[in-house]
């Protein structure tokens, strides 16, 4: 039988250490919405995401008061919509019209965001891809609770080099039609390589072709618990170190696999799987610099970074594996800037740098992400940034992925502030020198060998 | 059986116990075992209880033991048990 001491370190996690599942994403496919007809489209789409969803909230909500736990998002992900208006689209503002329904459908289900306005081309882009793509600032300057993501390469395609360059254009513009807001429509487009099909966090959710009718994929926390055990093995060897990362994270994703299984059990939804990842929020306490702080670093940025991050996300995936039945989507230790405050002042100070926040991307989870870079960097820049980190992602078999806001207006020594869980950034600083020519050459970088592990 | 946990935290003062177990009572809750600890100085109890036969809806019973606790000035929850099974063991 449960003893005291158990349920109050559990309480203790969720009230002082801010554990919480951080979203519940109920993803829904949209491939039997699919008509020749703009208007008929948006109205399947509309009355699809809105029957499917109309207890997500209410349920979330029961769930989090009979466990006293908090669920911080309540999201809906959808099939890319370049597959779904492949056929009635004829014209970005005919993708423009969709978001509008997807942001109506958001509303009227009270999540606050549905990620899905997607676009897959890895290796070449379909018309409708390119017609989705361009109407991506437009789209995201009109909504609010729409997220698009587009993926641009893969470790057994290569790199789509003409989609990358049409997303430097693309990022820039999508910050000049918000740069009223700070650039904030950049907040909502993430680009990846190899993005998986279940991933339940935004900006990238997307709900894949892979998937079946309705899941339920579930992302959870804890920063700030990881970091108070860490603190009761200060010192201590790195094979005590990473036993207790293990077993934090075990206990961390088995909320997540309760939640999980709750939900999906009372919306009689399929439950897909339990994202690992360690997702950081603007709370003091609730970060990941702080946990690599609390490794042995005086600063994150410093030598000795990407290695206590290497080992802070095995372990996660170590411990948490085994306490999900299926786990998928990102799964490891996210390192956005504007979404935790150790990495904040970790830049403020000087020590963390775009190029060692690039060298951590090749051992955590995801990639480049909120990061406020100056509003005149050029589309080729960006594109070159965004291209670097496919290249990390292809190479390594992994997820990599760059959100990037350049803000518009706004330079280095400034800050951006985006609101809520999207936090603030400061303006980092970008290497200048061009890369125009490289990003003109057009065409495709082939896919990589599988062997010669160098 | 449905079993859930009452946890009540916050200063030691006479009568806590009697109160938390005469709304139970009232209320069709059953009791399967009690412990208490102090911890940080405060008064920590754990209550393992059934609420399969209550007379009330789990989340109103949640509701008015919170407010039960604000009237003694001190912090009830009511949780089901799986969430601790569920963290706690493999």
């Amino acid at each position: 039988m449960i003893n005291i001491n158990e349920v109050i370190e559990t309480n203790a996690m969720i009230e002082k250490e801010n554990l919480d599942v951080r979203t519940i994403t109920l993803g829904i496919s949209l491939l039997d919405c699919i008509s020749d007809d703009i208007n008929e489209l948006n109205e399947n789409i509309y009355n699809k995401i809105t029957s499917v969803a109309q207890n997500l909230v209410k349920t979330g909500h029961e769930i989090e008061r009979e466990f006293a736990i908090p669920i911080v998002n309540k999201r809906i992900s959808v099939t890319p919509i370049a597959i779904i208006g492949a056929s009635a689209c004829k014209s970005e503002k005919d993708f423009v019209s969709i978001a509008k329904t997807l942001d109506r459908a958001a509303k009227k289900c009270g999540v606050n965001f549905l990620g899905g306005f997607s676009a897959l081309p890895a290796k070449g882009m379909t018309k409708s891809e390119e017609l989705l793509i361009k109407s991506i600032p437009e789209a995201l300057c009109v909504t609010d609770n729409i997220c698009a993501s587009v993926n641009l390469g893969s470790t057994k395609t290569g790199i789509n080099m003409d989609a990358v360059a049409l997303m430097g254009k693309i990022v820039k513009q999508t910050a000049e039609m918000t740069k009223d807001r700070d650039s904030i429509g950049c907040a909502k487009l993430v680009v990846f390589c190899n993005a998986p099909d279940d991933n339940p966090f935004m900006a990238g959710a997307f709900h894949g072709v892979t998937e079946t009718d309705n899941v339920i994929n579930v992302g959870v926390s804890g920063p700030g618990v990881i970091k108070h055990a860490l603190s009761e093995v200060e010192g201590a060897d790195f094979g005590t170190l990473c036993e207790c990362i293990k077993k934090t994270a075990f206990k961390i994703t088995r909320l997540g696999q309760l939640v999980a299984q709750e939900a999906s059990r009372r919306l009689d939804i399929p439950f897909g799987i339990v994202d690992l990842s360690l997702a950081p929020t603007p709370a003091i306490g609730d970060s990941i610099a702080e946990i690599l702080e609390g490794i042995g670093l005086e600063r994150v940025g410093a030598p000795g970074t990407t290695a206590a991050l290497a080992l802070l996300n095995d372990n996660v995936k170590k411990g948490g594996i085994m306490a999900s039945s299926y786990v998928g989507g990102l799964s490891g230790a996210f390192i956005p800037v504007s979404e935790d405050q150790g990495m904040i002042d970790a830049v403020k100070v000087g020590s963390l740098t775009i190029e060692k926040l690039e060298a951590m991307t090749c051992v955590c989870s995801v990639g480049l992400d909120m990061i406020a870079i100056p509003g005149s960097t050029n589309e080729y820049t960006i594109a070159g940034i965004i291209a670097d980190e496919m290249a990390i992602g292809m190479i390594n078999q992994k997820t990599t992925a760059v959100r990037v806001i350049p803000v518009i207006g706004k330079e280095v020594g400034e800050e951006a502030s985006f609101g809520g869980l999207l936090g603030y950034a400061p303006i980092m600083s970008v290497n200048n020198f061009s890369c125009e020519a490289f990003i003109k050459r057009g065409g495709r970088i082939p896919a990589p060998v599988h062997s010669f592990k160098n | 059986m449905s079993k859930s946990i009452i946890t009540v935290v916050g200063r030691d003062q006479v009568g806590i116990i009697a109160r938390v177990c005469t709304y139970l009572a009232a209320n069709g809750v059953n009791i399967l075992d009690i412990s208490q600890t102090i911890v940080d100085g405060f008064f920590n109890m754990m209550m393992i209880t059934d609420t399969s036969a209550a007379t009330k809806e789990f989340l109103v019973l949640s509701d008015e033991l919170e407010a039960l606790g604000k009237e003694i000035g001190v912090i009830i929850k009511l949780q089901r048990e799986d969430i601790f099974n569920k963290m706690q063991r493999i």
